[in-house]
Order: C-alpha cells, then structure tokens, then sequence
C-alpha cells in the first residue's frame, strides 16, 4: 500500500513563496504530462471510456491540493489530476483507474476520474454533479461529532455544477452547520458545449455567495499566485472557524470536455482574451522573471515528470486485467444479505 | 429465531431516582410508532456512533413523533435537516465515510425521490467501488392513509429494491418494526426501512420483542394447507383478515410475510407454495415490476410444477394515490378485494 499513502508530508515543508511556488508548479507540470499521456493513449485507443483533462485548471486545482493538510478531506473533480497529486494521489492510482487494473483502487469496477481512496480522506467522485459538496459535509458533520478539530474539507465543481439543486441545498446545508468547506468553482466558461450564458444569469457566481451567507473569493483562475494566495487564504479561514468558503476561479478549460470532444463550440476571442491564458505558461514566466528558475532547470523538471510518468504506464500496461470469474459480484458488504443467500 | 444483535440485547439502564423523569413510563402496550422510536433510543443510547438527521426530528421530534424527546435525551445527535432530501442523504453518506452509523428520516417516503440520487447512486455503490462499506439507515413513512393524497401515501420499495447495493426491509408488525429497526442500524450497508404510516397508531403489541427472525429471512404468518397469500407491510392485516375469514368456512390459508422484500426470501415463499399449490401475491405499491411480480416470476420459473393454478397478483391501481378516502379504499387492496382473488383462485 506504499503507493496509496497520502504523501506530502515527506516532501519538504515550503517556507517561502519561490518554494511554493515551484513545489506548486511542479505539481501541474507533473499533471499536465500525465494529462497528455492519457489523451495519446485514448488517442491510441488503450484507453475504455473517455479521457477527461484538467488542461489550463492545473494552477487553480494544485493550489487547492497543496492548501490542505494531511488528513483533510478532498473532493476533487474530472479536470483535477494537479490537486489530486498535490493532495497525495499517486499517479499510478491515476494510470491504474483509466486502464481498469485489478491492482488500482477502483479494481476496474469504476474508471478513469472516479476514483479515490476514502479512507484517506481523497473521495471518489460520482458523475452527478454536486453531489460530492454534501458528502464532504457529512464527514465534517462526522468529524465534529468526533471531536476532530483544525480540520478542512474541499470540493471542486465547474459552473455547470452551480444549476444544480445539489450545489445549492449542499452550500445552504454547509452554511446553516458553518462547515469547515472550501466550494472551488472553476468557471472554465463551458459545461460540456453549453456556455456559461446559458448556465447562470448573475454578474459572477461569486455572488452567489452572499445569497448563502458564506463568505466569497474570485481569483484568476490562470494565475498560479493568485490562486495560491486565495486557496491557502480561504482554506485557513475555514480551518479557523469562519464557515463555508465559495472560490470562483475564471478561467478558460483548454480542452474539449473529454478527449473525444473537439470543443469547436469554443468562441475564439476566449482564447484570445486573458481567460484563455495557459496557466502553465503563466507560472513559467513568473519562474524565469522572477529567476527562481532557468529554462534548463524547467526542463530537468518536465522530463523527470515524463520519466515517471512513463514508468507509470510502462508499470500498468503489464498489470492484470479484472477477471469476471474472480469478481465476487456482491455489491452487499453483509454477503448472506445478497439476492439468493438470505433465509440459507 | 434469535436474539438481537449483540449490541443491542442489553436492557435499558434504568434512570436513577430523583433522576431524569423517565421518558419511557412503563406500558400495557407499545404501538408500531413508539417501536420505531423505542429502537432509535436504544440505537443512540448504545451505539455513539449512531445519530439522527431528518426535517423536524429535533425538539420538535418529527412529524410523526418517532423522534419523540429524543433531541432532549441525546443532545447534539438528532439534528434538524434543512428540506433538502439529496443533502441529507449526501451528509449521511458523508458521514459513514468517517466511521458514523447514521438514521436519516424522510418526512414522508414521497420526498425520498429527491434525495433518489444520492440513495442509487452513491450509498448504493459505495461498497462495490470503494470497498468501504456505507451503513445509513433511510427511515421512509410509507403507504396510504385516508386523506393522504398523490403525495403523502407512495409505497417505494420496489424502486430501492431495483438498485444492487441497497437492502430494503418491510416491518409490518411493531416486533419487527422494533427488531428490524435495530438490525437496519447493525447493518453495513445502506438499508431502505419502509415504515407504514397506517400502522403507526393502529397497531399494538403487548411488549418490545427480545428475539428476532435473521434479516431476510420471511416469516409464515399463518400456517394452511389451501393457498398461499404473499404480502408485506400493512397488507399483511389485510391479507391475516382475510385468512380469518375464509377459516370459518373450512378453508386454510397460509400467510407469508417477507419482512424485506430485499433480500427476498424466496426459498419460504417456494416452500409454502409446495405445501398449497395456488399463490396469490399481494402489495400496496403499483403492479408494474413490482415485488408481487418479482414473486411471482420466481415461483413460476424455479417452481412451476409445485403450481396448481396460475399465480395471482393483487395491487393498488396504476393511478397516483387518490385523496378521498372512498376513492383511497378501491384504489388499493383490501380485505374485500384480496378475499374475492382468493376465492377465485381458490376455485380454480
């Protein structure tokens, strides 16, 4: 199970804003790689199913995986891969999900962005969307109970996410018990094809907030500063007490929604504008001007990315496939309550 | 028969004099109501783990009051939900993740529809993906009662009963309501407990049972030797009735109550079906796909040769619940109805 512990404690704690960010930055370079892999294998067809990428959300994603501490409570979503490492996902989890493996958390009985390990407090998302902000409730509810204190729990969701009813009884649920929640909205400007126009008709979601009695935060969704000043500011707000945190991050989704979608729906001057900004490419040259890197050293980083991320592959490739004849087909943890045992 | 789990077969320590005022003065008789509240008691007072999250089940101790002074009796753990069905479920979800057994009452079995999602397609498959277990105890006030109306008298098992990962039990006696109860809050899976509203006040017993039949496991409610009568729930009464009255003419009904529908004790059914030869099948809910057409279709196919006669089936009508208690009395069965199946499939 050494792959599956939660991991940043053994790197070394960041004590400066340059060690942040890069230890940030390292992250998304790590995801953005991964990122790719699996869109050329999906390309490749070694994938099942789709193929789902964070492009251009790694700086928002990873600034809310490094905010939380271990043994926080994180909710990630589809376009996430940089938070879920920075939280401690390792990237076989990841490569072992998309390939079905026996070996990966999910055993090939739920794939690629469904995946997670509960117990360490990373959930496994639903396709439903919303419907993780109550869950990361409940185990805040859970944890108050418990008497657990300085704890935190975060969800991310995209605007699509904010039509419905789940958002709402969920952060109106988490205002009322004043939760220990961090909402991450990424406004990425698309739900699938549909523009955010056609999705909310407020100036901005963070006002949303208000209407909640939560307190509200925009950011620039494609300035990893940015974002990194207002994750670690809102997590430590909740953390402290203050209640439920809405994040409304804007930025553009660089991809279509899944691999399999070309996003020709995309209006250009998005990608034109400051929204369409890559965050990646962002992050490098605050790195260069602010010489806290060179450009060879940002390249030792993306090829030591590459190389694990290789390794991974190499790694799952060869794992076992889910053998329906081992597969017990109980979906009852009390097996003498499955259909056909009861009443023997 | 056995004894309730462990956990659960201590006695109630008894409140010192000059204490707290007994909340639980000693009864004659205890209804299917004060069952329900009796077990959550007792889940709360021996389990920590175990709290309650439903719209107004704090001070205010439900709508039915199956949450009766409870709120003042375990502070902190009967919480009062906001209306939001999918979040109350979300949390409790949420909250067995983190090691807690929660009890999460629906107001009326109707409004679980929109906590549906959470209910199918999280607890539901929590196990199955995660191998985390997901021990949530859904309480759904189910069936009619006269002026209950579309929306305050659904009989939903057969919908939570479709899902894999859910077990969904049917007390229709206050021992079972009690035992059942306790069982649902033992298990580790999401269990559906589908309580029914018309026996909340009707239905007494002399004392809260000690010993319970096994989870699954259906029960011959009376024994006969002419033809089978399967039900659950309230229908039972009905269907006991209707037994009573077809005995003074010399006919032996036998009575099945299944308890849980899901897991469906099949085996009983099949067996009673063996010692009568004619089954008739009778629920609350709506015919189509069904438990009486879940019955039915087992018999039929794992036991064909054991029929003497076509397998019938009896439920409400395919219309929503009606208002008016004349229209509520035909849209469903009742004993008038179930002793007319019986008699014709008794002469077949």
């Amino acid at each position: 199970m050494v792959e599956s512990v939660i991991g940043r404690d053994s790197t070394p704690v960041p004590t400066t804003l340059r060690d942040d960010f890069i230890s940030a930055y390292r992250w998304m370079v790590l995801a953005r790689v991964l990122d790719d892999k699996l869109a050329s294998l999906y390309r490749g067809g070694k994938i099942f199913g789709g193929v789902f990428l964070g492009r251009g959300q790694e700086a928002l994603s990873v600034s809310v995986g490094v905010s939380l501490r271990k043994g926080d409570v994180f909710a990630p979503l589809i376009r996430d891969a940089a938070g879920r490492l920075a939280f401690g996902e390792t990237i076989l989890d990841s490569v072992r999900t998309y390939f079905g493996s026996s070996l990966g958390p999910m055993r090939g009985r739920d794939g690629n962005v469904h995946r997670g390990r509960p117990k360490e407090g990373l959930l496994a998302m639903i396709s439903h969307l919303g419907a993780m902000i109550s869950v990361v409730n409940g185990t805040l509810l859970a944890r108050r109970f418990q008497g657990v204190k300085e704890t935190v729990g975060a969800a991310c969701i995209g605007d699509g996410a904010t039509s419905t009813g789940s958002f709402h009884e969920a952060l109106n649920q988490a205002a009322i018990e004043k939760l220990p929640l961090v909402l991450v909205v990424a406004d990425n400007q698309y739900a699938y094809s549909t523009p955010s126009s056609r999705q909310f008709a407020c100036a901005s979601l963070v006002d949303k907030a208000q209407g909640y009695g939560v307190e509200g935060h925009s950011v620039d969704g494609t300035d990893l500063v940015a974002c990194l000043r207002v994750l670690k500011d809102a997590v430590s707000r909740a953390r402290a007490g203050q209640g439920p945190q809405l994040v409304v991050a804007s930025l553009l989704r660089l991809c279509g929604h899944g691999e399999h979608d070309d996003a020709h729906y995309v209006d250009p001057k998005f990608k034109q504008s400051a929204l369409g900004r890559d965050c990646m490419k962002v992050a490098e040259e605050h790195l260069l001007r602010q010489n806290w890197a060179g450009a060879s050293v940002l390249e030792t980083w993306r090829l030591d990315a590459v190389q694990k991320v290789d390794e991974a592959v190499a790694r799952v490739q060869r794992e076992p496939a889910p053998d329906p004849f081992k597969e017990d087909w109980y979906a009852l943890s009390a097996k003498h309550l499955h259909e056909g045992q009861a009443g023997a | 028969m056995r004894s309730l789990p462990s956990t659960f077969t201590r006695a109630r320590p008894e409140p010192e004099r000059g204490g707290t005022p007994i909340p639980y003065p000693p009864r004659m008789s205890i209804t299917y109501l004060e069952a329900i509240r009796e077990a959550q008691a007792r889940a709360l007072a021996e389990d920590s783990r175990v709290f309650i999250y439903g719209q107004d089940v704090g001070s205010f101790g439900g709508a039915f009051k199956a949450t009766k002074n409870l709120f003042q009796e375990f502070p902190g753990r009967v919480i009062d939900a906001p209306i939001s069905e999918d979040a109350m479920v979300g949390a409790a979800i949420g909250a067995t993740l983190e090691g807690m057994r929660p009890i999460i009452e629906m107001q009326f079995a109707d409004f679980s529809t929109t906590g549906f999602n959470q209910i199918v397609n999280h607890a539901a498959t929590m196990f199955w993906r995660t191998k985390i277990p997901c021990p949530v105890t859904i309480r759904l006030p189910c069936g009619g009662t006269e002026g209950g109306g579309p929306f305050h008298s659904q009989s939903l098992e057969a919908i939570y009963a479709h899902y894999p990962g859910l077990v969904v039990m049917t007390p229709a006696t206050v021992e079972d309501a009690y035992s059942m109860l306790l069982e649902a809050v033992a298990i580790d899976d999401p269990v559906i407990f589908c309580e029914h509203k018309f026996l909340y006040y009707h239905l007494k017993a002399p004392k809260l049972p000690t010993e319970a039949l096994p989870t699954g496991k259906a029960r011959i409610a009376r024994e006969g030797r002419d033809m089978t009568i399967v039900t659950y729930s309230a229908m039972l009464h009905e269907a006991l009735a209707v037994a009573s009255e077809l005995a003074m003419e010399g006919i032996e009904v036998e009575v099945v109550d299944l308890r849980t529908i899901k897991p469906l004790d099949t085996d009983t059914v099949i067996a009673s079906v063996a010692r009568t030869g004619r089954l008739l099948c009778v629920g609350e809910a709506w015919p189509w796909g069904g438990v009486t057409a879940e019955v039915i279709a087992r018999v039929a196919s794992e036991a064909f040769g054991l029929l003497d006669a076509p397998p019938v089936r009896l439920n409400a009508k395919d219309t929503p619940v009606p208002y008016h208690p004349e229209l509520w009395k035909t849209h469903r069965p009742t004993a008038q109805t179930i002793l007319a199946s019986a008699r014709k499939l008794l002469d077949l």
